[in-house]
């Protein structure tokens, strides 16, 4: 039995697969269409994942707090349920709580439009990212251009609530924020680019296949790019140094300067929800995915990972001053992008040499 | 065809309101900005939010009445302000303070000095976006606020200070706890060094950034660090010593370009050096009486007195003229902060919005000093 169950644990996909035949002759013993079943599965595992990111989400926004409260040593939260897990829960309640200010002369469509198209992008991004083996609600033959560019509508949403807000300091912030992540969203495709040709795919699953041992992981063959990677990627996420777009000190909180209640809890969710997905995409393509040591399931290898990535940009986060917006400027686009092509020019030297 | 999409891209100058609540002006401080962009054209500084007539209230108190507002003025530096205010009543009734007075105030006027320079250092570095020095700075603000205290009662506005010498004496483990908290501290300054001053964003964020040439810093009458930042080395401990400082050692720290660095370069090497002072008045602190004689009616004959002393934030000088009644004539602040402020419009011209905060923050001004 025990033993099953262990390897029910390692496997989540026969798992799944067992219950959703059980359920399935059910279903079929009732008489009602399989097609149907089909469609409710869909809706079930979009609703499952929507759970499992947003409790991650949580966990992040905790682990967030604790981490920099012991590099300012103080203690974080700790009063809300064991350790202060349930703190980012009682914040979103005490958000949802409150009243949805709209500033007067504000363009109401924009102002209401821009909360959900960020939050969406966020979240629809992992759709093609393989949390474990079959452990994948969408495997697409792009899934990496289709992550890159679904992250990159968010920034949409950024500009919408810059301009409708019809506040200074947040259309400064939302454009900020567009020229950082357009101008970011070069080397971070490039970056990975090197990748890419190394593998012949841009389906994710296969480029996490191929790196089943240890030495196999990208980041040995492809250290240029990985570095180059958590740059960009830092500079996508808006987080120090280079959180110019929010840049509390200057533009008072940026974009969402004038959302209140639970349209800014949305804005804070879709960050830490893309700040787990640019660790996500480190660890597939760079850190071997959920390809570990044995004794542990996958899936668990993928989140050890995934927040050992956290974990370095909480730490760039509690430590760096912030940079001025040209100086971002010539970071992107005087040494990261030429070093980005830099790389990609290694790396097709070497697979012509072999 | 072309021209006119050329003309259909207009842009627009715009005004940005930055205060009086805002998050880096710290304190009810309103600049008016007018922006090309991201770039800043002019800049107009607001005061008055904080202004509380204090000059006018001098006129309606008796001396001994009024030293417990001179702790509102730069309300991070209260024994500064009582420290002046004492030595210009002094000098109108030309009395003496007893040695071991001016040793202790020398000792926490230091002490104020460090705890200043922290609240300092802390918003500046988070201005920049660092967010963890501010609380690292407050750590060690809180053990001098501690100290401080222990010998005064109070944690902020001390009125620690008697015209004719201090309210008490320290209390008896105060030498042991300030001599622990000088080793505590000199490994923390360098601490700062490694976390904020070697951190190469933060020097592109602050080098040549608002740089105040010599001649402009005088003109404009700067002084304390931004004058010395600027490579004026007049510091009026060294320049007219006043209390116990010409038997102490200390060196004046100087910059060279006058720019954020320097002004920042010369405050952190400023710490150590009051840690220095400190140590010497903890060594050389005399016995013997903590006050003068003082009339129990501060009655000075007709005349005027200014004093000056040199506070965190530089030259600050009070100017008393005695009627012979008991209550001041007419008392004028020299605030240094006013000073210092009045040259930001000149330094911020040209720049970025986000430097505006590297040089602001490094001017290092308290509203309650500029106002009044």
């Amino acid at each position: 039995m025990i033993t099953v169950c262990v390897s029910y644990m390692f496997n989540l996909v026969s798992l799944f697969d067992l219950i959703s035949n059980l359920l399935l002759n059910v279903w079929m013993n009732i008489g009602l269409p399989v097609i149907l079943f089909e469609l409710i599965k869909k809706f079930v595992v979009a609703g499952v994942m929507f759970g499992l990111l947003s409790v991650t989400v949580m966990f992040l926004i905790w682990l967030e707090r604790r981490i920099c409260a012991r590099f300012q040593s103080r203690v974080g939260p700790n009063r809300v349920g064991f350790q202060g897990f349930l703190q980012p829960v009682a914040d979103a309640i005490k958000l949802l709580a409150k009243e949805n200010i709209v500033p007067q002369d504000a363009d109401r469509l924009v102002h209401f439009l821009a909360p959900p198209i960020v939050f969406t992008a966020a979240f629809t991004a992992y759709l093609c990212m393989p949390f474990g083996p079959g452990l994948i609600a969408l495997d697409i033959n792009l899934g990496i251009l289709y992550i890159f560019s679904i992250t990159t509508l968010g920034v949409m949403g950024i500009l919408l609530a810059g301009w409708g807000s019809n506040n200074k300091y947040s259309l400064l912030g939302g454009m900020r924020s567009v020229a950082q992540i357009v101008s970011y969203e070069i080397p971070l495709i490039l970056s990975v680019l090197g990748v890419v040709m190394l593998t012949n795919t841009l389906k994710i699953t296969e480029i996490v296949d191929a790196q089943k041992s240890f030495f196999d992981w990208f980041i040995f063959r492809q250290p240029l790019a990985f570095i180059i990677y958590l740059i960009a990627g830092t500079a996508e996420l808006n987080r120090t140094p280079f959180d110019i777009p929010e840049a509390e000190s200057e533009l008072t909180g940026g974009y969402h300067t004038e959302y209140s209640g639970i349209r800014f809890s949305m804005f804070f969710l879709a960050e830490f929800t893309n700040m787990f997905m640019v660790s996500a995409i480190a660890t597939s393509i760079f850190l071997g995915g959920w390809h570990g040591f044995g004794f542990l399931p996958p899936y668990v290898w993928f989140f050890v990972k995934c927040f050992a990535v956290v974990f370095l940009l909480i730490w760039f986060r509690w430590t760096f001053p912030r940079m001025r917006f040209d100086q971002l400027m010539d970071l992107g686009w005087k040494a990261l992008t030429p070093l980005a092509f830099v790389n990609i020019f290694l790396t097709g030297i070497m697979i012509f040499i072999k | 065809m072309k021209e006119d999409s050329a003309q259909d891209f207009i842009t627009e100058e715009y005004l940005l309101n930055m205060g009086p609540q805002h998050p880096a002006t710290h304190g009810v401080l309103r600049l008016v900005l007018r922006m090309d962009g991201e770039n800043i054209l002019d800049l107009v500084p607001d005061l008055g939010y904080l202004h509380r007539g204090f000059e006018k209230i001098a006129e309606n108190r008796t001396y001994k009445q009024f030293l417990p507002f001179t702790d509102r003025l730069d309300y991070l530096a209260g024994m500064f302000n009582n420290h002046v205010y004492c030595l210009a009543v002094e000098k109108l009734l030309k009395i003496t303070v007893p040695p071991r007075a001016e040793y202790i105030r020398v000792l926490v006027s230091e002490l104020n000095r460090i705890a200043s320079h922290l609240v300092w250092f802390g918003p500046f570095a988070m201005d920049l976006g660092a967010i963890t020095p501010f609380l690292y700075a407050f750590r060690e603000r809180e053990m001098i606020i501690d100290l401080l205290e222990s010998v005064s009662g109070q944690r902020l506005t001390y009125s620690y200070f008697r015209i004719g010498g201090v309210a008490q004496d320290l209390p008896d483990d105060f030498i042991v706890q300030a001599k622990a908290f000088c080793e505590y501290f000199k490994p923390k300054v360098d601490e700062y060094d490694t976390l904020l001053s070697k951190n190469i964003i933060f020097i592109k964020r602050t080098k040549n950034i608002g740089v105040l040439p010599k001649e402009l810093a005088i003109d404009y009458g700067c002084s304390g660090p931004v004058l010395r930042g600027s490579g004026v080395a007049y510091d009026v401990r060294k320049n007219e010593p006043y209390s116990v400082y010409k038997d102490l050692s200390f060196d004046i720290p100087v910059g060279t370009i006058g720019d954020s660095l320097d002004r920042y370069n010369v405050r952190i090497e400023e710490m150590r050096q009051s840690v220095r002072i400190i140590e010497q008045v903890l060594e050389k602190l005399p016995g013997g009486e903590i006050m003068a004689a003082v009339p129990k009616v501060v009655k000075p004959a007709p005349g005027e007195a200014y004093a000056r002393i040199e506070a965190p934030r530089g030259d600050f000088g009070f100017f008393i003229v005695s009627d012979g009644s008991d209550k001041p004539y007419r008392l004028k602040i020299r605030a240094p902060s006013f000073s210092n402020l009045s040259v930001l419009p000149e330094l911020v011209k040209g720049l970025k919005i986000s430097d505006v905060l590297a040089v602001f923050g490094s001017i290092d001004i308290v509203l309650g000093d500029v106002d009044r």
